[in-house]
């Protein structure tokens, strides 16, 4: 396996248009004669889709939801960044990179990110197009905030539903397609294995969730869009049906998977409150513009917050990170929000919480303006906690949210498999070791708008892929694997619920692979998933049948994909012996607990190789290196 | 708490259903709706009882996925609230709960609580769009749209496609949900071109897919957990009949 990133030759602010221009085109009326398999439908998938089908490629798209509408996209809160510079505070496609790299403590490919930084601007001119109603200011003209890590405001937001509103226009561009013929969709539908024939990924092995029943669909290239991994923790603000199954697939079949350490826990989430807790929910980073966070100076302090005089609430973000304040990076928020929970002095009744204040704030602006500008954020956070922010500071924690890490690709966003390619958060290549705010959707929508309709083009015009049908051997094998592993869940017959052991693997994952990590923790936890994994196979119950629609089915199938991409997240970070973005190695960390990273040992991208069942994984290194943003220590002081 | 819940179970579409009672104990009032479903379930596996099926996804009230009627009222008794986000400390030790799919002949049933809303995904594909191509938009500030507009235009487009205003509707009509469509691109100015086209070829799809027509109940606004106006059904009534005017002196001449 080789992980050749092949990055376009040049300066980097030409390597996109030289690239574009290099790339082999497919005539238009040879484009109808490819067909294209897009697996996910949110920003990455639905956008991608919809301009495939535009070019008049034969797509067709899946999703396990109900409708493309529901992807996990849709929650999204804050905002997408661009380099627009409309506030003229300084904003430029190279700062914007620049904040990019920096804020994923240079373990991102500069190439890439530069591209992305590129193609920012043309997102939010599609989506205008399209009507999403974005924020304006009075004058007509769109309106911005500020993101954590930036001090330039080039968030365009919707009031805290970005993501639904992005998602909707690329949604609405998608059923554009379907009605014109040109992409079938087939929602309900999962996939569970992907089909390699003479070496070019080819087709996938899918379940109908309402009948159950195996099909395989064919095409000349697979486009996995499938989000992120989050829910390995069990309790993270990702939807229930997030899952890592279709990447995990991949893997298998000779995808390399980046990085699979490199998670985000978002700062602002709220607490958790009980052992039936089914998922965390968000809050926005946005509000960290407005809301200042704090603790008690004194461990053990149990005042009400409003018995708290000035002098003795410990602002520590603004006190440690004096020139981003608030809004530092999620990675240091959320840290720090752990060292002063650690140190006793956190907050509500399990201690695991700090405030977010918005008292300022409202003493500034008026109530009405933060209405205005959070009003139905403050309103999730009321209606779930039953307490009413405006007159009570906020209480939060972080939560796994993102995962930067993900199947390893090229600069054509194509993985080690041919003619598999992999777009938005299921990729590894543009956020490091931590990924700033606001930037999930702006790559979501640049792969799939601006970034794969031209490199598809480039793979297909040569890449000859051979007549197949579905009658196959390779086929035929794969479907049998698929039926096999149903029929396997349904016939174990044991004691134990799925989410039992969901909830056991998360446990294990958020102790010793989560917001701090060290050797002897990751050893215990390389020793404790197998062991679930065994008992999981032996002892979990899976009531009902194959053919029908079996929620406990989908999700045993799931958890157990979890249960073995568990093993390889934590080798992935036993193996990173230094401190990055969201990646924290107790060992390695400066004297005021800050990451340090060894960039002499660890500047490359871990790309893992998959060896067999019992197998330790094969490790192959991408060096990464920086031309164009030197080298540094992060710094937000 | 200590509640009895009186749960609609269906194998499939094709057979038909009933209410099965279930006791249920050690409620913590603040676990969400569907955590006590979730509950419910864990117990039900332990009993060697198929578990209900509910749809639910991101639990944080935006997806639209869950679905459920309860106590009569699509989401449940509380305004602006979907089941995920509904808890149970608002309801009272002892009560009785009565738990239903949405009902609509347009959302056949699938499995106990979980019905097949691709009919609204059919009136979104019949003109629910602005036929702008990627790659082909202007600059994003070229258009000034007054903020007062574009947050009009919000309001409707905050729609989760849920289906509760056909579920609270007793014409099971889908105008509110095709009118938040139509009143959010009818809005805005990139909406214009195809504005009648649009309204004509959204409700032709929303007829044949066989939902009801409305006669003003408002139940639909009540139900409606991200609260899309009653006005989205004026404007979608407004735009038709000018469409259907201008549509027919185009035909003639």
């Amino acid at each position: 396996m080789q992980l050749d990133a092949k990055i376009p030759s040049g300066p980097i602010e030409q390597k996109w248009t030289k690239h574009k221009f290099d790339l082999k085109l497919v005539n238009p009326s040879n484009k109808r004669k490819h067909s294209i398999l897009v697996v996910g439908s949110g920003l990455a998938g639905a956008s991608a889709a919809a301009s495939f089908g535009e070019l008049g490629y034969q797509v067709d798209c899946f999703c396990f939801q109900d409708s493309p509408r529901r992807a996990h996209s849709i929650a999204a809160q804050g905002g997408i960044n661009a380099a627009k510079n409309y506030q003229n505070d300084g904003d430029s496609i190279f700062r914007l990179f620049y904040d990019t790299v920096k804020g994923g403590d240079f373990r991102s490919r500069e190439a890439n990110v530069y591209r992305l930084a590129e193609v920012s601007a043309n997102i939010i001119d599609q989506c205008v197009a399209q009507g999403v109603p974005f924020a304006r200011e009075y004058g007509g003209l769109l309106s911005n905030r500020s993101f954590g890590g930036a001090q330039v405001s080039r968030t365009f937001y919707a009031r805290g539903q970005t993501g639904q509103q992005l998602l909707l226009g690329a949604y609405s561009a998608l059923e554009r397609q379907i009605s014109m013929g040109s992409v079938r969709m087939f929602p309900r539908t999962e996939m569970l294995d992907l089909i390699i024939i003479e070496g070019q990924a080819r087709g996938i092995v899918t379940r109908n969730l309402i009948s159950g029943e195996i099909r395989s669909f064919l095409g000349d290239a697979v486009v996995l869009a499938t989000g992120g991994y989050a829910n390995v923790f069990h309790l993270s603000t990702n939807a229930q049906g997030c899952n890592v199954t279709a990447s995990y697939r991949a893997h298998r079949n000779g995808a390399a998977f980046a990085n699979p350490c490199y998670t985000q826990i978002h700062p602002t989430c709220i607490p958790v409150s009980g052992d039936y807790q089914s998922k965390l929910t968000l809050m926005s980073e946005s509000l960290r513009n407005d809301g200042r966070v704090w603790v008690p100076r004194v461990q053990g302090d149990r005042r009400p917050p409003a018995n708290l005089p000035q002098a003795e609430r410990d602002y520590y973000l603004e006190r440690k990170y004096p020139s981003f304040g608030n809004l530092a990076p999620r990675d240091i928020a959320s840290r720090s929000a752990k060292e002063v929970c650690d140190e006793g002095r956190g907050v509500g009744e399990t201690g695991r919480g700090v405030y977010l204040d918005f008292a300022d704030a409202i003493d500034r602006l008026g109530e009405h303006t933060i209405r205005e500008r959070y009003g139905n954020l403050f309103e999730m956070y009321e209606r779930i906690t039953g307490e009413n922010p405006y007159h009570l500071p906020m209480r939060i924690y972080p939560a796994a949210h993102y995962t930067m890490g993900g199947l390893w690709v090229d600069y054509n966003l194509m993985s080690t498999i041919d003619g598999l390619h992999v777009l938005g958060e299921a990729n590894f290549s543009d956020h490091g070791a931590n990924r700033l705010g606001a930037s999930a959707l702006m790559q979501g929508l640049a792969d799939g708008y601006f970034v794969i309709p031209n490199t598809i083009s480039g793979y297909l015009a040569t890449a000859h892929p051979t007549p197949i049908d579905t009658s196959h051997p390779a086929v035929r094998a794969a479907e049998a694997g698929v039926a096999e592993r149903i029929k396997r869940l349904l016939s174990i017959g044991g004691s134990r619920s799925v989410d039992s052991f969901h909830r056991d693997l998360g446990r294990i994952m958020w102790e010793h692979c989560g917001m701090a990590r060290n050797a002897a923790g990751l050893r215990t936890a390389l020793q404790l998933i197998p062991e679930l994994r065994e008992e999981f196979w032996n002892d979990v119950r899976v009531l009902g049948v194959g053919e029908s629609f079996n929620q406990s089915m989908e999700k045993a199938g799931r958890v157990a994909d979890f249960l073995d991409f568990a093993e390889l997240m934590c080798t992935d970070a036993l193996h990173r012996e230094e401190s990055c973005g969201g990646h924290f190695r107790e060992e390695h960390q400066t004297e005021d607990g800050e990451a340090k990273r060894n960039d002499h040992d660890f500047a490359y991208v871990a790309g893992w190789e998959y060896r067999g069942e019992g197998k330790a994984p094969l490790l192959h290194k991408e060096p990464l290196t920086f031309d164009n943003v030197p080298l540094a220590t992060r710094s937000y002081k | 708490m200590n509640l009895t819940l009186r749960v609609w179970r269906q194998e499939h579409a094709q057979i038909s259903g009933a209410f099965v009672t279930y006791p249920v104990s050690d409620i913590n009032p603040d676990m969400s709706f569907l955590e006590m479903l979730d509950v419910v379930n864990e117990g039900l596996i332990a009993r060697q009882e198929t578990p209900i099926a509910f749809d639910h996804d991101c639990r944080e009230g935006i997806c639209g996925a869950c679905s459920l009627t309860i106590n009569g009222i699509p989401h449940g008794p509380n305004r602006a609230t979907t089941a995920c986000q509904l808890h149970m400390r608002f309801f009272a030790d002892g009560d009785t709960i009565v738990i239903e799919p949405f009902r609509a002949k347009a959302f056949p049933v699938v499995r106990d609580l979980v019905v097949d809303r691709a009919s609204f995904d059919r009136i979104i594909a019949a003109g629910g769009y602005v036929g702008v191509s990627t790659g082909s938009a202007p600059e994003a500030n070229a258009l000034p749209i007054a903020k007062a507009i574009a947050d009009r235009a919000m309001d409707a487009a905050q729609c989760i496609g849920c289906g509760a205003c056909v579920a609270a509707c007793p014409n099971a009509s889908a105008m509110l949900f095709t009118g938040a469509k139509v009143m959010h691109l009818g809005l805005v100015p990139q909406g214009q071109a195809e504005r009648s086209d649009r309204v004509l070829r959204m409700v032709d799809q929303m007829d044949a897919e066989g939902f009801g027509g409305c006669t003003n109940y408002g139940e639909c606004h009540e139900a409606c957990p991200k609260e899309i106006p009653l006005e989205a059904i004026a404007r979608l009534n407004g735009d038709y009949l000018r469409a259907a005017l201008s549509s027919r002196e185009e035909d003639a001449a």
